[in-house]
């Protein structure tokens, strides 16, 4: 099954300035690290918040948001790449 | 009490009427608007300058003042102007000035509390050896560091905001403030525990995006007492559900469990979300943590130079497939011309929309399969001449790139327009930081002394505290 068809809500923003934290849901810090080819190292956090069900990380950005070359200054339309994760 | 949040970012665009509206109606006990945001990017706090057309701010802030004074309750307004700079702060005062007098509002007390800490003051307690420590995983600043930054705040918790209601003040200005600690502080003022009040600020900050569907700008009420905070929408269409509301409490942070404040933090481990009826989620089982430092976030931003743009795009599929080989053409002519970026300053980037625009190294599928793609291309040099020339070059040699099997021998690329245009200059986020000038266990007499609290009475025009 498509993450997108099991998770109501799939989303990302901004966490503090270099930071971009990412709400969803059934994954792990290596499927993120690989999906996004980063370093394992730039998934700094990685939660799970029950109240919301949901699975919470958060990937460091390379420059902080907002300097000259870095892309979407609210780190807000980062998230589609999860709507493929397959859940097996 | 009930606390009335109209809009997540004040004056970002403007406030919707109806649901403030029946908002208003609720008669409520305050009403509490934040202006703030990092996520505009380091550009307003580095130069200075507000983000929003003053219009829609002006256009917010008579909202909210008229229907405070005419309920009796207090308005507080954090981080002024975006920033919250001391510019900021000024500006929105003489707003409020201005609009007292064309509406003829009865006399009021209006606090302003200023926030901005000069950089070479940094400086000076780094010398004297304070610690200017990183946040979410940055490097302790230097003085290097804090010699480029070009305009700092210090981001206020709920003591300087409490401070000023319990002083009498109708309405208070903030400079920099965390966003939560607005709503902590009028409850607090009431007499509630930190506990809720400050749930009720990290529930009600963005307001509507606590709700469902998504929509912002609209209206929600918080009903907070010792035990909890009770949410609901103003706009009809709009269900405050616990999964909204937790939703909502994980937003925009590394940590969901966790809100931290000067002083302290919000543990949210071991929140409840029980469901009032369709529209409304109460939430209890919020717990303030005390720290024994109070350490003060600081959030700088330096220039680090000019920037010019440009705007191209390429529709041969042939050049497209040999995209990478174009953008190399480019830099090796730019190179060639003026150095490599190292030896001389400047940067380019080349963000292809229609491959890995948007998300940039992040993209997972950073292919081009459609039929066209949009490239901007963005110079940062030491000057905004040095910039214009760095683009212009870029750009044309898009145009001019060779590759060995291109059927168009008359340019590879389309110019929207052959002009470069001159962008706002590149800024950085120096400072993401906290200081502690008190020690542990004392009072945060020093820290206190960061933000500077003036109250006038508007009408009157005598400064009655400062």
């Amino acid at each position: 099954v498509r993450l997108a068809e099991l998770a109501s809500t799939i989303r990302s923003k901004n966490a503090g300035v270099d930071h971009i934290t990412f709400d969803s849901g059934c994954l792990s810090p290596d499927s993120v690290a690989e999906l996004y080819g980063v370093d394992k190292e730039r998934v700094t956090s990685f939660v799970v918040f029950e109240p919301a069900q949901a699975i919470k990380f958060t990937i460091r950005r390379r420059r902080p948001a907002g300097s000259a070359g870095e892309p979407d200054s609210f780190g807000s339309q980062c998230y589609p790449p999860l709507f493929e994760v397959d859940i097996p | 009490m009930k606390i009335m949040s109209p809009t997540g970012h004040l004056g970002f665009t403007p406030i919707e009427r109806g649901s403030f509206d029946l908002g208003v109606a609720e008669k409520p006990d305050a009403i509490v608007a934040d202006s703030g945001s990092a996520d505009i990017g380091p550009y307003p706090l580095g130069a200075d300058l507000g983000h929003s057309p003053e219009d829609w701010q002006r256009g917010d802030i008579e909202l909210c003042l008229l229907a405070a004074r005419e309920l009796g309750v207090p308005l507080v307004i954090g981080s002024a102007s975006d920033t919250g700079t001391d510019r900021g702060v000024d500006r929105y005062v003489a707003i409020i000035e201005e609009l007292a007098e064309e509406h003829g509002l009865a006399p009021f007390r209006l606090a302003a509390i200023r926030s901005e800490v000069e950089p070479a003051r940094l400086v000076e307690l780094a010398q004297a050896g304070v610690k200017v420590d990183g946040l979410n995983g940055r490097d302790p600043a230097g003085i290097e560091t804090l010699r480029r930054t070009d305009h700092a705040v210090a981001v206020m918790g709920v003591e300087p905001i409490k401070a000023a209601l319990d002083a009498g003040a109708d309405v208070v200005i903030c400079g920099r403030a965390s966003d939560s600690s607005l709503f902590a502080a009028v409850a607090e003022s009431r007499g509630l525990p930190r506990d809720t009040a400050l749930l009720a600020g990290k529930l009600l900050e963005c307001a509507s995006f606590c709700a469902e569907p998504f929509m912002g700008k609209e209206t929600v009420i918080g009903e907070v007492d010792a035990e909890g905070v009770t949410v609901y929408p103003m706009h009809p269409q709009q269900r405050c559900t616990p999964a909204s509301v937790a939703s909502h409490a994980m937003y925009e942070r590394v940590d969901p469990y966790a809100e931290h404040l000067p002083g302290g933090h919000l543990d949210m481990r071991d929140l409840r979300f029980t469901a009032l009826d369709e529209r409304s989620t109460r939430v209890t089982g919020a717990v303030w943590r005390p720290s024994p430092a109070y350490s003060v976030k600081v959030e700088g931003a330096g220039k680090t130079g000019e920037r010019a743009l440009a705007v191209i795009g390429i529709r041969d599929p042939y050049t497209l497939s040999r995209l990478d080989q174009v953008i190399d053409w480019s830099r090796t002519k730019l190179a060639e011309r003026y150095g490599t970026p190292e030896e001389r300053g400047y940067e380019v980037f080349f963000h292809v929309y229609g491959r890995d625009g948007v998300m940039g190294e992040f993209e997972t599928k950073p292919v081009v399969d459609g039929h066209e793609v949009g490239i901007i291309v963005e110079a940062v040099a030491p000057t905004p001449d040095a910039a214009h020339d760095v683009c212009v070059l870029a750009s044309r040699n898009l145009f001019y790139a060779r590759l060995p099997e291109v059927k168009g021998t008359a340019g590879g690329a389309s110019f929207f327009s052959d002009e470069v245009l001159r962008a706002r200059p590149a800024y950085e986020w120096t400072l993401n930081h906290i200081i502690t000038l008190d020690a542990e266990g004392e009072e945060p007499t020093r820290a206190m002394q960061l933000f500077r609290t003036e109250i006038t009475e508007i009408g009157k025009k005598a400064v009655l505290v400062k």
